[in-house]
């Protein structure tokens, strides 16, 4: 049904990066997240997919605890990465966030330059040494974001004067910038056109080689393309979850089935 | 008819109207509304309209008039003899509507008839005691001609209020008669309306506009007249501000640069105050603060901008004053003489200008949109670096923008200076030192028993002129900036 490439079907050697037990997530009294539990390995890329409203970037959030600045959100269950509990109280979420970077669903490229937008991690962590480091920084986070040659000439430009698209790059570059050992990314390319999606989709892949990526996409044809592990969200359960190309080709669940042929969501 | 009946009444006929031609309609087109153009309500408001607002206009407009025809009348009939005793024309007529205004008065309490109020020949010296019987406030004993006037004025106003009163319900009647007979079905009655609702509002803004233009007109007047008199290099670069009150002789020094200097400090000293503790306030308020906190501690902050300025000026006299002097006073570092100083002042209004600071702000930070947070927290940045670099970078234009308003403010103000800063307008860098600023050089002009036509009071125009450019410059800036601002996240 989609086409698969080659690379899926390699079986890496791969430890577990992330592991969710009975993660429950309300908003109030909305219980957004019901009873997920989830093995996201390293070296991998993961594909959250399912129909609008059912959870997925909540989850998400919840993996570099950015849950934490909504008052109303309440997250229990255990999420370990590296065997780390990171709700436990001597964990400092600064900390967690600069390893476990986050691409937002809606672009938001801070009312600064374009070169100030990317250096913004790597000057709060200390990450360059001197001006020509951060500009080196800097270069390879946009050529990674694919869009270096678009913004090579007016890099003290407002990075808000961008186009949709352009903004949702520099945001993948900016989180790039800061090297995490994990990278979350919630549509990264729905404003994208397909050439820079084939972009992106190339830099996850490559990121693929030393670190976890989860992404949330729409496209059933992305998740299939970039991804080796999938799962299916919908309503707040997590309904199934295992290789892709067994999603896409012959998956347990009717749900799931459903939904990947177009039937519900 | 006295004046609140001939209101009533007009509006009683609008209302009959507005009955009458919704009745109508409905009527006409047999009790179906869907063959109406607009609601019935329409065609009720467009009768009702027709018969008020024309009447309602003349007579505001008859009541402008009259005053100005009677007098004209009045002051023909009074002799030039009469005006030598007097030193002007203006203090006789105005001793006509008193000896009018007294007659009214006898009349009404019984102490004359009206027959004989409008006796032409009746025994002056009689009629100044009778006048005086019944309470009625008289300079002297009025003499022949102006009886006469004052007679005549009575007479004149009664006559022109019983015409306008007639005129005006007239009025009132020929329009509710228009609106209900051209009351069809197919009228476009809610068109109409709509015109009306236009109008309306046309007219509050012009009268808004027009009375900002006529202030800024009378400014500009009496401006010019003031340099006619005081040449103008000498107030703008004078350093020195004497004025010595006419009748006393001798002449003024009036430069403004001691007062601008003046207001300039006291402002800085009040920003330096009020702007950091202010900011920081709205920073904690707004980023740190939980829900319970900000419930509580933001209506204490805006109590204080409720606190009424002439408070704040008694504060600074009685407490800020004294304690800044027992500190830095004789007994202290010995660089205060007294309690009034550009410090106490400056320091109060600080405090005034505190919670000013802090709501705009605020405002601002909340503005700021959280999805930017997110995106500094998601990189790994800590709350007071999201703050440092993100969220005060993207306020900063609105910040800058409520700290010229407050600067406006400051410069404006008044009764804070006069009660803390002292009187004395001097050019000096002690902030010690007690200084005076142009609001409060305004009010001493003008209270004293000047005349309003010599240099030393049209300076308070020349001074209000210069501070009214000032603060307008300042807030448009400010405006400009808090709207350039405004554009940023769109
Ligand atoms: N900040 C919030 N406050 C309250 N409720 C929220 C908040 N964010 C999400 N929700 C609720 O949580 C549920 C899941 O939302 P979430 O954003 O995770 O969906 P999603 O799967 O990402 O959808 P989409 O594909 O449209 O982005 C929804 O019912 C939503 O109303
Ligand atoms: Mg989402």
């Amino acid at each position: 049904m989609y086409d698969i490439p080659h690379h899926t079907q390699e079986t890496a050697v791969t430890d577990v990066k992330i592991k969710a037990k009975d993660v429950q997530v309300y908003y109030g009294d909305n219980h957004a997240i019901k009873d997920v539990s989830v093995e996201i390995d390293n070296n991998t890329v993961t594909a959250f997919i399912g129909p609008s409203g059912c959870g997925k970037s909540t989850f998400l959030r919840c993996l570099n605890r950015m849950n934490d600045t909504i008052d109303i959100c309440r997250v229990e269950g255990d999420i370990l990465i590296d065997g780390d509990d990171i709700y436990d109280k001597r964990v400092d979420p600064v900390q967690l966030r600069a390893k476990v970077g986050m691409v937002f669903q809606k672009p938001n490229p801070f009312p600064k330059s374009i070169y100030d937008n990317i250096a913004y991690g790597p000057r709060i962590h200390g990450m360059a040494r001197n001006k020509a480091e951060l500009d080196d920084i800097v270069e390879r986070a946009l050529r990674r974001g694919a869009i270096w040659d678009e913004v090579k000439d007016r890099l003290q430009a407002p990075g808000t004067g961008l186009s949709g698209g352009q903004q949702q790059r520099l945001c993948i570059a900016r989180a790039v910038a800061t090297e995490p050992e994990v990278l979350l990314m919630d549509e990264p390319c729905s404003a994208l056109d397909p050439i820079a999606t084939a972009q992106v989709e190339e830099l996850i892949d490559e990121l693929r080689q030393n670190y976890a990526v989860v992404i949330v996409t729409h496209s059933m044809q992305q998740a299939a393309r970039v991804s080796q592990k999938t799962a299916f969200f919908h309503l707040g359960n997590l309904v199934e979850y295992d290789d892709t190309s067994k999603i896409f080709t012959n998956p347990e669940d009717s749900r799931t089935e459903s939904y990947i042929t177009g039937r519900i969501g | 008819m006295p004046l609140l009946w001939l209101f009533l009444l007009v509006l009683a006929i609008a209302a009959g109207a507005f009955v009458l031609a919704r009745t109508r309609v409905l009527t006409l087109s047999g009790q179906d509304r869907r063959s109406l153009h607009s609601l019935p309500i329409y065609y009720g408001s467009n009768a009702a309209m027709k018969s008020a607002v024309p009447a309602l206009l003349m007579l505001v407009l008859w009541l402008l008039a009259q005053p100005f025809y009677v007098n004209k009348t009045v002051s023909d009939m009074i002799p030039d003899s009469a005006i030598v005793e007097s030193s002007s024309r203006n203090l006789v007529l105005a001793e006509v509507r008193r000896a009018a205004d007294g007659l009214d008065l006898a009349v009404s309490t019984g102490g004359m008839t009206e027959d004989e109020a409008r006796n032409m020949q009746a025994d002056i010296s009689d009629v100044t005691t009778r006048l005086s019987d019944a309470g009625a406030i008289l300079t002297s004993e009025i003499t022949r001609p102006v009886l006469r006037a004052a007679q005549q004025f009575r007479v004149l106003n009664s006559t022109g209020y019983n015409i306008m009163s007639v005129m005006v319900l007239l009025i009132a009647a020929a329009g509710a008669l228009w609106g209900i007979r051209e009351t069809k079905p197919d009228f476009r009655a809610r068109n109409v309306v709509e015109q009306g609702i236009r109008a309306l509002l046309i007219a509050a803004a012009s009268i808004a506009i027009l009375t900002t233009l006529g202030i800024v007109l009378s400014l500009v007047f009496n401006t010019i007249e003031f340099f006619r008199l005081y040449p103008a290099s000498e107030f703008f670069f004078g350093t020195n501000w004497a004025p010595s009150f006419s009748g006393r002789g001798g002449a003024s020094d009036l430069g403004i640069l001691p007062l601008l200097w003046g207001t300039f400090y006291i402002s800085i000293v009040a920003l330096i105050v009020a702007v950091p503790i202010g900011l920081f306030a709205a920073i904690y308020l707004s980023e740190y603060a939980g829900p319970k906190v900000r419930a509580f501690a933001k209506p204490m902050l805006e109590v204080l901008a409720g606190i009424p300025t002439i408070v704040y000026g008694l504060f600074a006299l009685l407490t800020v004053g004294p304690l800044l002097v027992r500190v830095f006073g004789d007994d202290g570092l010995g660089w205060m003489q007294a309690g009034t100083a550009v410090m106490t002042a400056g320091l109060v209004m600080g405090i005034m200008l505190i919670p000013f600071v802090s709501s705009l702000s605020d405002d601002i930070i909340n503005a700021v949109p959280q999805s930017m947070r997110d995106g500094s927290y998601g990189l790994g940045a800590t709350q007071s670096e999201t703050i440092r670099q993100v969220v005060l970078p993207a306020a900063l234009p609105g910040i800058v923008g409520a700290i010229l308003l407050a600067a406006s403010r400051a410069i404006g103000e008044t009764m804070i200076v006069v009660l803390g800063a002292g009187a004395a307008a001097r050019l000096s860098l002690n902030p010690f030192d007690a200084m005076t600023t142009v609001t409060a050089k305004i009010v001493s002009q003008l209270t004293g028993d000047s005349d309003f036509a010599s240099p030393e009071a049209l300076v308070a125009f020349a001074l209000g002129m210069t501070l009214f450019v000032i603060t307008l410059g300042l807030n448009v800036f400010a405006l400009y900036i808090v709207r350039k601002y405004r554009e940023q996240y769109e």
